[in-house]
């Protein structure tokens, strides 16, 4: 799959360089034109619009161009609690999704070496949920956390759960939500870098008396390092921007909302433009800031 | 012997066994497939919900077991908007993956194969949209069709699947492209092939294998594509869509089954990849 590239760096680059330009020229021109077009404009129409005005005597949705910087001002003292939900959301799943994974992508990619038949039967079994909706998938946990489950009457049997206690609703149910959707995006950078692991390091650290939790912290994280990079991101980026699992109908409730919720609500029922945008650009912006620091500092800058 | 025999004798014993190397190997043994087994068993969770629930004889909304029932199987589109949102779905997706797929695979042989200027700006173009989350996507491109009075609809879901799915095309079809030994076009051209002739009897088939899997990508990608999809639909419907707005009121079996086919033709075709990959192993290990 993809993923496994995206971890991998490209390898062999410029086997054959410097021929007729004009041809690269032809192959990229289409596919950079259409990006251009609905990917870098869009983004710069984002920009207009979040600066737009509502238009003087128009209906509601309708805004005119304008400098009007403090639709930004508004969005942040407005919808201040949802920005910073979503990114703690989106950290916890994030940090959830790679202690679930790095055992399990290690097993796939270190021990089961032996087996590729269990390998690939193991990394079919990963990306199945990839196959099967993602609304449906986060709807059957809303059943199976719902409160007549077997799940919570179990829970509140044990006094785990208090009897008016719910799952369904709760910011916990969300960043399970988050976590079980994004796994699989972790999982697969994570076995991409570990699966290439030369095991021999790992008996190196051994032989220099190094005890198991030493070599995994000193061998194994660091040359896992790159998978780990794009697993973060990976989860990270889309469990941010998510508001399937936070909204109403599925796991979230009326405390839980996120940026995405906002964006979705202010754009497509609200009609308000211009709050929506100024709060993509936000979104955007936090996580360009965010993605290049923990890159730079993390040192695998060759992404693609 | 073997070399991994040897190498793990050796180590036995420059390194005697203490007894914390020992508990190590105790517990790798077990705890790790244990965990794996489990870890495997949580992620089909859902999977398994949604197939037994395709079953279940229900008769508005799906929540509750009724009995078992082959019914919504046979009769899916009793249902009449499930399978007009799902032949939307599968129309947006081969359009969307056969224009993402051409451009893609273009911009991946010219990354691969020649140098140009502004490369860098070049690969951010395309590293950009898969680290932009889906929501800034959708609503980017719901701007540009506002204020380009664009009406929004079938045209403008496959535009915006295209546009998200190019970026994975790229990637998918490199890593193809940068394996790919040059000596064996050089054996073309040594032979009197044209450019063309090179290009798609000996290049073409050889990429694709990346190809098809970029393509496949591309139509799951699609297919799922719920947000970006929702800000650019207007008023028409896809699967994904049609669950959104049925899930206030309860999503019906018929929606199960047609996820459930769907999840087990996609299952299909991975095995079937995967056959396919390890019997070519085989063949190339033979004649080697």
């Amino acid at each position: 799959m993809a993923f496994g590239a995206f971890a991998g760096n490209a390898v062999a680059v410029d086997q054959a360089p410097r021929r007729r330009s004009k041809v690269a020229l032809l192959l990229l021109l289409p596919g950079i034109l259409y990006l251009v077009l609905f990917f870098l404009v869009p983004l710069v129409s984002l920009v207009i619009t979040s600066l737009q005005a509502p238009s003087e005597f128009g209906d509601i949705g309708e805004y005119q161009t304008a400098f009007r910087w403090e639709n930004y001002t508004t969005a942040i003292t407005q919808y201040g609690a949802q920005i910073l939900r979503s990114f703690v959301y989106a950290l916890a799943a994030t940090v959830f999704a790679l202690l679930f994974s790095y055992p399990l992508a290690y097993f796939i990619g270190v021990k089961a070496r032996r087996w590729p038949l269990l390998q690939n039967l193991a990394l079919v079994l990963v990306i199945a949920p990839f196959f099967i909706s993602f609304l449906l998938r986060t709807l059957a946990w809303k059943s199976l956390l719902s409160d007549e489950s077997f799940v919570v009457t179990s829970l509140k049997a044990l006094s785990l759960l208090g009897p008016d206690a719910h799952l369904t609703g709760t910011p916990a149910a969300v960043i399970f939500g988050l976590t079980y959707n994004f796994i699989p995006f972790m999982t697969l950078p994570l076995y991409a870098s570990l699966e290439r692991l030369d095991t021999r390091y790992l008996e190196a650290g051994g032989d220099l008396y190094a005890g198991p939790f030493t070599t995994f912290r000193k061998i194994t994280v660091p040359l896992s390092m790159p998978g780990i990079v794009s697993g973060v991101l990976l989860t990270f980026i889309p469990a941010a921007g998510d508001y399937i699992n936070a909204s109403r109908e599925f796991l979230g409730g009326s405390g839980t909302t996120m940026i995405g919720n906002v964006i979705e609500s202010n754009f497509l029922i609200q009609l308000n433009y211009p709050a929506a945008a100024s709060m993509s650009i936000i979104l955007m912006a936090v996580i360009l800031v965010l993605v290049g620091v923990y890159v730079r500092r993390s040192g695998t800058e060759d992404l693609l | 012997m073997t070399l991994q025999e040897a190498r793990s004798l050796a180590t036995g014993v420059t390194a005697p066994p203490t007894r914390d190397r020992r508990r190590r190997v105790g517990l790798g043994s077990w705890l790790l497939p244990t965990y794996t087994v489990l870890a495997l068993v949580f992620l089909l969770i859902p999977i398994v919900y949604t197939l037994v629930f395709s079953f279940n004889d229900s008769i508005k909304s799906n929540i509750s077991w009724r009995g078992f029932t082959l019914d919504k199987w046979l009769h899916v589109c009793n249902k009449q908007e499930i399978c007009q949102a799902f032949g939307n779905s599968i129309i947006i997706g081969v359009v969307a993956t056969v224009i993402a797929t051409i451009l893609g695979t273009m911009i991946a042989i010219a990354l691969v194969r020649y140098r140009f200027r502004f490369r860098s700006a070049i690969s951010l173009l395309l590293f950009l949209p898969m680290a932009t989350p889906e929501v800034v996507l959708g609503a980017g491109l719901a701007a540009e069709f506002l204020s380009a009075g664009v009406q929004k609809g079938m045209t403008t879901i496959i535009i915006a699947h295209t546009m998200f799915c190019i970026s994975f095309v790229v990637v998918t079809v490199k890593a193809r492209v940068a394996s790919l030994d040059p000596a064996l076009e050089e054996a073309g051209r040594d032979l009197y092939g044209s450019p063309a002739q090179v290009f798609w009897r000996v290049t073409f088939p050889l990429l694709l294998p990346g190809i098809v899997a970029a393509a496949l990508l591309s139509f799951a990608l699609s297919f799922d594509d719920f947000i970006i999809t929702n800000f650019n639909s207007g008023a028409d419907t896809t699967f994904p869509k049609y669950i959104y707005t049925a899930a206030a009121r309860g999503i019906p079996a018929e929606a199960n089954v047609i996820a459930s086919a769907v999840f087990l033709l996609a299952l299909v075709i991975v095995i079937a990849t995967q056959v396919s990959a390890a019997a070519r192993r085989k063949r190339l290990a033979n004649t080697r």
